[in-house]
């Protein structure tokens, strides 16, 4: 039946203030299943307090093939991390 | 004014059995619901639905453990949770009979959740007012528990009626055969009776007519049929049961019997 089942990537947010992660992916016949599903599979143990859920055949991905060109160039900018600023302590989630 | 007649040791005995029936009841049901729901445990139709099972049963058992607790209190016999779980017979379960009907498919194993999930949204919804506040902080939490089980067996009632012929019609059947025992959810006895007079338990006729209308609806969404009223004899909740109970008790209570006080 699977194989019927669309796949949705499930994203969850660990606690309020953070951003949703991508946790893992799972068959589901409709969105509210997916939720569901997801709800089940990934917050057994508290992991979440919100799901996000999307059709993985609406995400579009970057081709490997193309990671030089993407990628590579940004290597020798150094300078773009935020590296010579100093962050108060107070900054937990930076 | 007249002043009520101050209660007799009987009177208090008599009260006091009833509660400790009424939570048992309530226990018992959860308990063989979610031993029911276990069963499907590495056997359900999609590694999902096995572990969404899976969480519906372990909530139910979790009520299931509050709910004996405190009925072994107030029997002040010194049985457990465990004593009450383990080391009764059939007829000594108090339980729905619904509850204890087989899993056979999944679409029948979803309507006779849905049933039972539709009745424990009234029942604990009402007895988060009860006057006995352990009883009523049970209900509290039980009733998150149920608003997601009744989510869950809802949009499976309605993705298998209005989904193919053949869920249509497994459903269709599934609502046919297990519509007899819901007579039995909303009809009163002399435990509920003076469980009520104490306002330990709700009066149930409000409750029936909220079920019955939320039943209506959601039979409406997945283009079920509601059953013609089947009056039904068996009363689960007075201890007499279907064959089904004696089968199932002897696989849970398997290993307590063989190895009495067995622990891990």
């Amino acid at each position: 039946m699977s194989d019927d089942w669309p796949l949705f990537e499930v994203f969850i947010r660990s606690r309020s203030g953070l951003e949703h992660k991508h946790v893992g992916s799972l068959h589901a016949a409709d969105a509210r299943m997916a939720v569901e599903h997801a709800r089940d599979v990934y917050t057994r143990r508290l992991e979440g307090v919100s799901i996000w859920v999307v059709r993985s055949v609406d995400i579009v991905a970057s081709d490997p093939s193309e990671a030089e060109a993407l990628f590579e160039p940004a290597r020798d900018k150094v300078y773009r991390h935020p590296t010579f600023y100093s962050i108060p302590e107070e900054v937990k989630n930076l | 004014m007249s002043a009520m007649p101050p209660p007799s040791p009987e009177h208090d005995a008599d009260r006091r059995q009833a509660h400790y029936r009424y939570v048992l009841r309530l226990g018992d049901t959860s308990l063989v619901l979610g031993q029911r729901l276990s069963e499907w445990i590495g056997h359900a139709p999609e590694l999902e639905e096995d572990l969404g099972l899976a969480n519906l049963a372990l909530d139910l058992i979790g009520q299931a453990r509050l709910l004996l607790c405190y009925a072994g209190e107030l029997e002040g016999r010194g049985r457990d949770e465990d004593a009450l779980a383990f080391l009764r017979d059939a007829p000594e379960f108090v339980n729905l009979t619904l509850a204890e009907q087989p899993n056979g498919d999944f679409g029948r194993t979803i309507v006779r959740q849905w049933l039972l999930d539709c009745w424990q949204l009234e029942i604990y919804e009402a007895l988060t007012a009860s006057a006995d506040t352990r009883l009523a902080a049970i209900a509290a939490k039980a009733l998150k528990e149920t608003r997601y089980h009744y989510r869950f067996s809802s949009g499976w009632l309605v993705r298998l009626g209005d989904g193919t012929e053949e869920s249509r019609q497994r459903v269709q059947g599934a609502l046919d055969e297990l519509w007899r025992f819901t007579a039995e959810l909303f009809a009163p006895d002399a435990i509920d009776e003076v469980t009520q007079a104490a306002a330990i338990a709700p009066p149930l006729a409000p409750l029936a007519a909220h079920w019955s209308a939320r039943i209506d609806t959601d039979l409406g969404a997945a283009t079920l049929r509601r059953p013609a009223v089947q009056p039904y004899p068996w009363h689960g909740k007075s201890g007499v049961h279907t064959e089904h109970l004696g089968h199932m008790l002897g696989e849970m209570q398997h290993l307590q019997r063989t190895y009495p006080g067995a622990r891990w």
